[in-house]
């Protein structure tokens, strides 16, 4: 198996590399042909793979392939740790890539990037599979970072914009801070156990709960628990948690397939993952507990809020994406691990679904992303819609859908869980879900339905999007509809993670939900007895009531609401607070280093200062050099004298 | 007695010598001096019974390098007038420092010195002792690869001077032998057919 | 025989004299030379002195060699001095300040 392994991570590497360095010569369609080649190996791989643990029920594998070197006694290595956990996410990020390298091929039609983003695309999935089927910090980080850097490419992809390259920007400054904490967690684990390895530092987690350290003044601090929170604030960064979550909305600034492959399928989900993988060590912490699940319902609600305000297609489902990783989030603050990386799955499916679909749309609207110039597009693109609506019902939990099964698990569970914060959380992913239909709804509704709002010249040109974008769209509604249903049982209550994700049994809340669980249709019945679904529905009718049936209200509550509305419309501040305070001070402060510090002290002084004062006594000095023979005779004769007298005198 | 005679003789000619060395006009007196002053100084060495340096100072100073001193002075038309502007300027400096010098030396040589030997006078040599003999002894045996490096760097001096001294001229005419011997007739012989001539 | 200490203190008197030579004759490269020599001698006397006080003979040794390095000396210097002469016209050590900082 081991081979396979190293296929399924080597093959989009090689076909990455191919499409990269020798674009020229083989051309777009070779291009394209050979990185779909390689993800769809690698897909096909990871279902063999995903199949031998699931069904077959092989041992997990954990295994060193290399050693890359040694250092005392830390071993840094690439190694493989494939147990339920990964083998999922394997599949999962391999299949919705393999959706969007054929979708790309109708997206980027033209682009005269086209080999260098098939390149990206391909090496981000050697990245995230490098992430996810890791069997130790270094390589988890490596994955981290390499995922970091090729979002950063893709989201500047078109690099000639100047706003497409200060979201790309954006996006690497916020996740230096999320990944300078992670390597400070990763330092912290390191230092107490002295392993990068997981399952050796996992075995040491309960140790580590005793253990203390000195951080700040006399305070002593769990180290368990800075560990776990240093670890978590990575996490914030990658899967962009409040306040690290700025840079996901303008990361829309790239191409649509990589929004949909980034920053709703994959990358964005890494930080979920790697909390979900690390539970051992979460377990252990209530307070790292707390502070995930805080922070992870604030973004579930709040970026939700931000979602009803955006105009901008794209800018919508991106909200929605920060809502829905806020949920996932919260599900692992709630100790329900194994809600959030079946939210993380389900989500992937239709989130892709979704940001695909609005590519369509945009294909079809020819670049036009504002959904005030949309409307009544149900006409033009039947496929789109079906699918769109498919994917709009799936995140807002319409029962029976894969988005329900995982939503409502996970709500249950926040409901069950007793940690400090829980109530807030309840209460925000509550919320959530009526802030989440409202403002799926209301995209679809202006872009779907209603008067048409665009010209004739649009009209004419307007129709559905050739077969690889539909056909991509096809395959991710399928399991849209239905993964929820097939995996709940067995994912979430079946124990089918086995030890990959551990739960202590005082957290285990969703023991709790499992205790009404009989079958997925048991379940669906049983969300008619919970708000949520209420929740939802309502959010449906006042998205129908105010963007179908009454269009000037929104107008009239939006003046009615002013400050509410201007607070959401600059994103609580959140950038103006980044742009003015941290990036102007550090601007500041790196200028006034810059220039007292460096062309002050290190030029002026130390650098310029030294080669002034050597040039001052130079010029004092030179005047002893008169180029006469008989003055430096002189001098010798003179020295001669004074050292004859002090051999006397001493 | 008479070796303190000689010795105090001696002295005073060296001195005056070398007080006419510096003070001469012309730089070929001042040459002169310095013979005259290599001259007592051998005589003096035969006094401390260094007979054979003595004679090699003789040959080799007065015999050799005084005479290339003096060749060179007499060679080279110089203007003694213009080098001697400012003759005394620096003099009290000088006289100052030499003073301060033979100061020191002596407070060495009388006053820390006082105590030992070196106020004793040395006893003569006995008969049958060779200098020359003592010396060639050390000289071929311990210190062979110093003299070896000696003679070198004679040589060195040799070589040194001659090409600092030499000049090509432009017009002098001289056999380059390799280019003679590079000569190929093809270059240099034309063999013209004519016909002959008539009348 | 006369102490060594007058022999030393001649040789004093003689290296003094060198060297206010030295000053004296600032100007004139050949006089540089003489006096060099002079202080040569200087330093010649006091080795032959000590030689013969300690009965050593390395002293002796050494002035050998400084006549042998000394000679080589005067000949470079000389060389040098025909060729200044001939680039210069002149031996005057104030027309050789090139070297000036």
């Amino acid at each position: 198996m081991e081979t396979v392994y190293l296929l399924i991570v080597l093959a989009p590497l090689v076909a990455a590399a191919i499409a990269g360095l020798a674009g020229k010569v083989v051309g777009r369609t070779g291009a394209h042909t050979v990185t779909i080649l390689g993800v769809g190996l690698a897909f096909v791989l990871s279902l063999i793979v995903a199949w031998d643990v699931f069904i077959t029920g092989a041992d997990v594998f954990n295994g060193t392939v290399y050693t890359w070197a040694v250092a005392g006694d830390l071993a840094m290595e690439i190694g493989f740790l494939i147990d339920p956990l990964s083998a999922m996410m394997m599949v999962v990020v391999t299949f919705v890539s393999l959706m969007v390298h054929v979708y790309t091929i109708g997206y980027m039609h033209g682009d005269p990037g086209y080999q260098r983003f098939f390149s990206y695309i391909s090496l981000f999935t050697f990245a995230m599979l490098m992430l996810v089927m890791s069997n130790n910090f270094l390589q988890l980080f490596f994955g981290w970072e390499a995922v970091g850097l090729v979002s950063y490419l893709l989201i500047g992809f078109w690099y000639k914009r100047p706003t497409a390259i200060f979201a790309n920007l954006k996006a690497f400054l916020v996740n230096r801070v999320g990944d300078f904490g992670f390597i400070l967690g990763i330092s912290a684990v390191l230092m107490y156990t002295g392993s990068l390895d997981y399952y050796t530092v996992f075995g040491q987690a309960e140790g580590m709960q005793s253990e203390t350290i000195n951080i700040w003044g006399d305070a002593q601090w769990s180290l368990l628990t800075v560990a776990c929170i240093l670890l978590f604030i990575g996490a914030m960064g990658k899967s962009a948690q409040v306040p690290l979550h700025v840079w996901l909305p303008d990361s829309m600034e790239g191409p649509t397939p990589i929004s949909a492959l980034i920053h709703a399928a994959t990358m964005v989900t890494a930080g979920i993952f790697m909390v979900a993988r690390m539970s051992p060590l979460f377990e252990y912490s209530t307070a790292a507990l707390s502070f995930v699940l805080v922070i992870g319902a604030t973004t579930a609600f709040f970026m939700g809020l931000l979602g009803l305000v955006q105009n901008d297609i794209k800018r919508v489902v991106a909200y929605s994406t920060l809502s829905q990783l806020g949920y996932m989030t919260v599900a692992l603050g709630a100790s329900a691990y194994a809600a959030g990386v079946f939210h993380l799955m389900t989500h992937a499916f239709f989130k892709a679904l979704l940001f695909l679909a609005a590519g369509s749309v945009i294909i079809g609207m020819h670049h036009v992303q504002d959904m005030r110039r949309m409307g009544g597009l149900r006409r033009y693109m039947p496929i789109t819609y079906w699918t769109c609506l498919i994917g709009s019902l799936a995140l807002i939990g319409f029962p029976g859908m894969s988005g329900y099964f995982s939503k409502d698990a996970l709500i249950e569970a926040v409901h069950a869980a007793e940690l400090p914060g829980a109530g807030y959380a309840y209460w925000c992913v509550l919320l959530g879900v009526f802030v989440t239909a409202l403002y799926t709804f209301r995209m679809f509704f202006m872009v779907f339905h209603g008067p048409e709002r665009f010209d004739d010249e649009t009209r004419s040109h307007l129709h559905e999007s050739p077969w690889v974008v539909t056909v991509p769209l096809v395959l991710l509604a399928i399991p849209s509809v239905v993964i929820g249903w097939l995996t709940i049982g067995p994912l979430l209550f079946g124990g089918a993670f086995g030890d990959a994700i551990f739960v202590l049994p005082e957290n285990d809340t969703l023991a709790t939900v499992a205790g009404y669980f009989t079958s997925p249709a048991g379940f669906v019945a049983h969300g008619f007895m919970t708000p949520a679904l209420y929740l939802a529905g309502a959010g449906v009718l006042v998205a129908w009531f105010l963007y179908i049936r009454r269009p000037e209200l929104p107008e009239r509550i939006q003046d009615r609401l002013e400050p509410v509305h201007r607070v959401l419309v600059a994103k609580y501040y959140f950038d103006d607070v980044n742009e003015k305070v941290l990036a102007a001070g550090s601007r500041f402060l790196g200028g006034a280093l810059w220039r007292g510090g460096d062309q002050g002290i290190i030029d002026g002084v130390l650098v310029n200062g030294s080669a002034r004062a050597m040039g001052h006594i130079a010029g004092i000095v030179r005047r002893a050099q008169t180029g006469f023979l008989h003055h430096y005779a002189f001098v010798m004769i003179i020295g001669l004298a004074l050292l004859l007298g002090w051999l006397l005198l001493r | 007695m008479t070796g303190n005679l000689l010795f105090f003789g001696f002295a005073a000619v060296l001195i005056v010598a070398a007080l006419g060395v510096i003070t001469s006009r012309n730089p070929v007196h001042s040459a002169m001096f310095l013979v005259l002053a290599f001259f007592t100084s051998a005589a003096l060495w035969l006094l401390l019974e260094a007979e054979f340096l003595a004679i090699v100072l003789v040959l080799v100073y007065v015999g050799a390098v005084m005479v290339l001193f003096l060749f060179v002075v007499m060679m080279l038309d110089i203007n003694t007038e213009r080098l001697r502007e400012g003759f005394t300027r620096y003099a009290p400096l000088g006289v100052g420092i030499a003073l301060l010098i033979v100061i020191q030396i002596g407070h060495v040589i009388w006053f820390r010195g006082a105590d030992t030997e070196l106020v004793a006078r040395p006893e003569p040599r006995p008969e049958g002792y060779s200098n020359t003999a003592e010396l060639g002894q050390v000289l071929y045996t311990e210190h062979v690869y110093a003299f070896e490096l000696a003679a070198v760097i004679l040589l060195l001096a040799i070589v040194a001077a001659i090409s600092l001294t030499m000049r090509k001229r432009p017009g002098l005419k001289a056999q380059d032998v390799a280019r003679q011997v590079a000569v190929n007739p093809k270059d240099r012989v034309r063999i013209v057919k004519m016909d002959a001539e008539k009348d | 025989m006369v102490p060594i200490s007058h022999y030393l203190m001649l040789a004093a008197i003689l290296f003094a004299i060198g060297v206010t030579g030295i000053f004296l004759n600032r100007k004139n490269v050949i006089l540089l030379l003489m006096c060099i020599e002079l202080m040569l001698l200087a330093v010649n006397f006091n080795f032959i002195a000590f030689s013969r006080m300690l009965d050593d003979v390395m002293g002796q040794v050494f002035v050998f060699f400084i006549l042998t390095v000394a000679a080589a000396e005067a000949a470079i210097g000389l060389a040098i001095l025909v060729v200044l002469f001939r680039a210069r016209q002149s031996i005057n050590v104030e027309d050789l300040d090139t070297l000036r900082g």
